[in-house]
């Protein structure tokens, strides 16, 4: 069931909170442990949370998301529960208090079902990078639900929770939607609080959510979006009624298709998914336009200096000091911190650091960093230049299906590559969404929608559009046949 | 031969700013607290959080720029100076870089020969202050107190324009005084709000490259500035007449043995990789902020004392002490005010007697038990004649520990001075009448002794005579 | 680009990243191609433009009225640190 449907039968009486919840949880402990999709369950809280919500609604109160459950990813701080972020470095830690997004959606009425597994401090495209271990994707368990949200992505597809908050920094909502079969949404930089969200890269970092169906990604953003004054980088405009949005006419809907994804490295099947959703837009009476972003190509080298350029600082506090690991008697404290990082971080996290700490250091700033943030710049202007012509632009989520967990480990670059058409609406703080397109060789792939700076209703419109003629986000993946 | 050696030394002055809370989070900043009660989240470096500039830190910032002169940044940025210690939580300090918030200001300073001099200062800047490190009694330990962690700074660099260690310290002074003016740092150096870093070095006197310089850090007293400019200028004049050259390194100043030594740890080979802090927007000040800022100014130390020549006449060295001290000029200016303008002994008296109890008792000018009403009763009472100014420094002390007011005290005490002609005249008969020898000397020519005959007529009135009178009687009287 | 042991070793020192002997050829191989492959940036032509900082292009800090709002939670917070004692974080030994 959608967040939509558990949320209309609760407020009907068809059912209670306690129920959906049991039957989450008790889903979870049948089928969860292939998948690997969740760090830590939460059944007390869950069930705390439920009887909550069930007393909210038969007073006759509360919203259309009271009472239903979701997932947090594990890099989302909630109090009293351990926040790993999938990483040996926070395995022993217990938030002291909760994200924004925590707070937001359990004033909703939401109930926490439990932290969902990622790769490590969400650098990664596969799940694969977890001190917890892999996520496997519900579709196909030798391959890769995607990363870095991939635990959100697999619980939701897998009906493990109808719902589950993830983090987008270069792709990593989207990308695991795409590969999972669902509806990934990242909205426009600054639309949700950062506060209480684990920093990777300060700049590209946003929370959104892997959801069945726009209809359902609207319901929780809306919850989830809005001012915070304790982010300096939160927008304080007002959050439109999203839901209210959806049945928005694609007629005259003018679609840039960015000539630059549909170059080689984008696999036939998937290419071919593409382009039979963006035929299915031209039938709804949208204009499709091809247009060049000559830049984005430089998108993934871009991304590669700046966020491990801004997670080599964030990710400095991790000392050993006040939280988190402490190697065993350290002789100095030199050796704290070298033994104490080096043990507490995987080898991924290692080298992000080390390439941030690179690009960012005397001799070396200007040629790197300052160099990529320019060219950051002209990403930015080539958006700006397509969204005068064109309402949305769309094109191909990722370059192939999900791959076979392990075949990329070893090699980051062609890793990194995954990211190629996700990374650019990061870098100029656009919204964006991954929407079900197609099966290849019975895996998903997503077709991905960009808009200019707050159009998260027109893309929530614009996937909404889509489902209601097809029927891909609906398909459920073959362990449940 | 001898060459003439020049000294060059820039300060880098950090001034904690009176806010209530700290720069970046809503914990106090009052000093003093047992370790780690005032670190909340944001000032721990915990996972997720994020700052949240405060608008007070900002306005005094930029209050300092008004009061000098110097061009406050319209847009400024705040960047992570990234390095590793324990008593800096994230691993990097919140800083400003390349855009500060302030930029070429001047303080004019007044040396020891009363000459003036501009010394400019390159920039102002934010930035957080790091957390405390305890090293002592924890055995194998270092203990981290976060306290301090986030509490508001205002670097202030200025040019390396000082010539010696005597300019610096007046310069040091300068900036101290104005800070307290403005109200932006409380000064104290003992609890570490005003602390200053020194960069010394030499060159031979007409050139203009300037030579390896060497930062001395942490000093906090103007005394320890002065003591090791000094000693690190002989140290280098030294070494470079040795053969030797100076190397570019950070170094402590040991009070105790009164000597400078290289500093280990933390800012060995620092590259600080600083960068724009993506977690903060540039910060946009307009122009009706700063209007607002300048228009409460307080009227400047400068300014201050320029007035008080211009207008009560003091000396430019008189103005200058005065003014050092924005709570002593109020004081002296309030008492100067109830005299109708007695200027020059209010400030005799204020720079005086009353410095001299408030040093004694270790007291500010705010904790004097004499208030200005009360002092300027007992100055009216010097200027009416009731009693002689010797007599008012006795009253002053009882008036300082507590016994009420000056005429309160006179009458008690019958300290009234006495002026009545016939008295002091019976006076003086009776001391010619009691030193016939000391007069028969002074009428054949010995006049040293007529200061004896004054203190002889003093002693006999319990010092209450009028001294003017008396002399001029005594004059009388002696001469036959 | 190829980086050297040594650049590895300077990165990882002041990154404050152990890195063994075994792992130490595998970073520099690794290191090497990814800065290799953002070499690509040099080509771009970038003459007078200004870097991007933010995607939030005119949004300037707000600003926080001076206000204590904190209060002390220090024992809760000190619950997940490592090593305290007498309300202090302990270290080992720092000598300046």
């Amino acid at each position: 069931m959608t967040v939509a449907e558990i949320g209309r039968g609760l407020r009907a009486g068809q059912f209670t909170s306690i129920e959906v919840t049991k039957h989450f949880l008790e889903r979870i402990d049948r089928v969860n442990k292939p998948l690997n999709a969740f760090i830590t369950v939460t059944p007390e809280r869950a069930m705390a949370d439920a009887k909550r919500a069930d007393a909210v609604i038969a007073r006759g109160e509360g919203g259309p998301l009271t009472g239903v459950p979701l997932a947090h990813k594990d890099i989302f701080c909630t109090e009293g529960v351990l926040t790993s972020c999938g990483s040996r470095m926070l395995s022993n830690f217990i938030a002291p208090y909760d994200a924004t997004v925590v707070e937001r959606l359990a004033a909703a009425g939401m109930v926490t079902l439990g932290k969902t597994n990622m790769d490590e401090f969400a650098m990664g495209s596969s799940s694969e990078t977890s001190w917890y271990g892999p996520v496997r994707n519900p579709w196909d368990g030798t391959k890769v639900p995607g990363g870095s949200s991939g635990g959100s992505a697999a619980a939701v597809a897998a009906r493990l929770a109808p719902v589950a908050t993830g983090t987008d920094t270069g792709g990593s909502i989207r990308q695991p939607g795409a590969l999972t079969g669902l509806t990934g949404f990242k909205p426009t930089y600054g639309r949700v609080s950062r506060y209480g969200m684990v920093a990777f890269a300060s700049s590209l970092d946003q929370a959104g959510v892997l959801a069945q169906s726009a209809e359902d990604a609207a319901l929780v953003l809306g919850a989830m979006a809005g001012h915070d004054a304790r982010d300096s980088t939160s927008v304080n405009a007002p959050v439109p009624d999203y839901a209210a949005g959806l049945g928005r006419s694609m007629k005259g809907l003018r679609i840039g298709i960015i000539r630059e994804f549909f170059g080689a490295g984008l696999e036939e099947g998937t290419g071919r998914a593409v382009r039979t959703a963006l035929d299915g837009y031209r039938a709804m009476g949208a204009t499709l336009v091809e247009l060049s972003l000559p830049n984005l190509p430089l998108s993934v080298p871009t991304y590669y200096v700046v966020a491990p350029a801004e997670c080599s600082s964030n990710l400095s506090r991790f000392d050993g000091v006040r939280f988190g690991h402490r190697c065993s008697e350290p002789r100095d404290l030199r050796d704290l911190y070298r033994r104490s990082r080096g043990e507490g971080f995987g080898a991924e996290v290692k080298r992000r650091i080390m390439t941030g700490t690179y690009v960012l250091s005397a001799g070396y700033y200007d040629a790197y960093y300052l160099k990529a943030q320019k060219v950051r710049s002209l990403i930015n202007a080539d958006f700006r230049r397509a969204f005068s012509e064109v309402d949305v632009l769309m094109g191909p989520t990722t370059p192939t299906p999900a791959f076979a967990i392990g075949a990329k480990v070893d090699d980051p670059i062609t890793m990194y590559l995954n990211d190629i058409y996700t990374i650019g609406a990061n870098l100029a703080g656009l919204p964006a969404v991954s929407i079900p397109c197609g099966l290849v060789d019975g895996l998903p792939v997503g077709l991905q929608i960009i808009g200019p700076h707050f159009a998260e209703e027109h893309l929530l419109a614009a996937a909404h559009a889509w489902q209601l003629q097809t029927d891909w986000h609906r398909k459920l993946p073959p362990m449940f046949a | 031969m001898s060459i003439e050696w020049e000294t060059v030394i820039g300060l880098e002055i950090h001034a904690q700013l009176a806010t209530r809370s700290k720069i970046f989070s809503g914990s106090s900043t009052a000093y003093g607290a047992t370790p780690n009660v005032q670190a909340n989240l944001v000032d721990l470096g915990y996972p997720g959080v994020l700052p949240v500039l405060n608008r007070e830190a900002v306005r005094m910032a930029v209050r300092f720029g008004l009061a000098t002169g110097a061009t406050i940044a319209r847009r400024s940025i705040f960047a992570r100076k990234n390095y590793f210690y324990p008593d800096l939580p994230k691993g990097y300090q919140i800083s400003q870089y390349e855009r500060p918030i302030v930029e070429d200001g001047t303080v004019e300073i007044v040396l020891d020969d009363g000459a003036h001099k501009t010394v400019g200062i390159t920039r102002a800047h934010l930035e957080e202050d790091a957390g405390k490190s305890l090293h002592e009694g924890l055995g194998k330990h270092s203990g981290i107190d976060l306290n301090r962690a986030g509490t508001p700074l205002l670097e202030i660099v200025s040019e390396p324009d000082l010539r010696s260690a005597r300019e610096a310290i007046a310069y040091m002074k300068k900036v101290h005084t104005l800070v307290r003016y403005l109200e932006i740092c409380d000064g104290n150096m003992q609890e570490g709000s005003f602390r200053c870093d020194a960069n010394v070095s030499v060159r031979h006197k007409g050139r203009h490259e300037y030579g390896t310089r060497c930062e001395i850090k942490n000093l906090n007293s103007f005394r320890f500035v002065e003591r090791a400019i000094n000693y690190e200028v002989a140290r280098q004049i030294g070494l470079i007449e040795g053969g030797g050259s100076v190397v570019l390194e950070t170094r402590l100043y040991d009070p105790d043995r009164n000597e400078t030594r290289p500093m280990r740890s933390k800012e060995e080979a620092n590259d600080y990789r600083y960068f724009p802090d993506p977690d903060l927007l540039p910060l946009a000040l307009d122009e009706e902020f700063i209007e607002e800022i300048r228009g409460a100014l307080p009227e400047l130390p400068d300014q201050k004392a320029a007035r008080f020549v211009h207008d009560h006449g003091l000396s430019g060295y008189d103005a200058g002490v005065l003014t050092a001290n924005r709570e002593l000029a109020d004081y002296y200016e309030a008492v100067a005010a109830m005299l109708g303008g007695e200027a020059k002994l209010a400030a005799n008296w204020v720079m005086g007697d009353l410095s001299g109890f408030l040093n004694r008792d270790n007291r500010e000018i705010g904790r004097s038990p004499v208030d200005a009403k009360r002092l300027a009763g007992l100055l009216a009472r010097i200027i009416d004649g009731t009693i002689s100014g010797k007599i008012a420094k006795e009253v002053f002390e009882a008036m300082w520990e507590g016994q009420s007011d000056a005429d309160a005290i006179i009458d008690a005490k019958g300290l009234r001075q006495i002026t009545d002609t016939s008295t002091i005249q019976r006076v003086i008969a009776g001391v010619m009448t009691a030193n016939p020898a000391q007069l028969a000397d002074y009428r054949s020519g010995k006049d040293k002794l007529f200061g004896f005959f004054v203190g002889q007529v003093m002693k006999a009135t319990g010092g209450k005579a009028n001294p003017a009178q008396v002399n001029e009687l005594l004059r009388e009287m002696l001469a036959g | 680009m190829t980086l050297t042991r040594r650049d590895v070793e300077d990165m990882a020192e002041l990154a404050r990243l152990e890195i063994t002997e075994e792992e130490l050829p595998v970073y520099v191989e690794s290191l090497s191609s990814i800065l290799g492959f953002v070499d690509q940036l040099s080509a771009a032509a970038t003459d007078g433009v200004e870097p991007m900082a933010h995607p939030l292009e005119n949004q300037v800090q707000a600003l926080r009225n001076d206000l204590v709002t904190e209060s002390d939670h220090r024992d809760r917070y000190q619950g997940n640190a490592p090593l305290v004692a007498a309300g202090l974080y302990l270290v080992p030994k720092v000598i300046e």
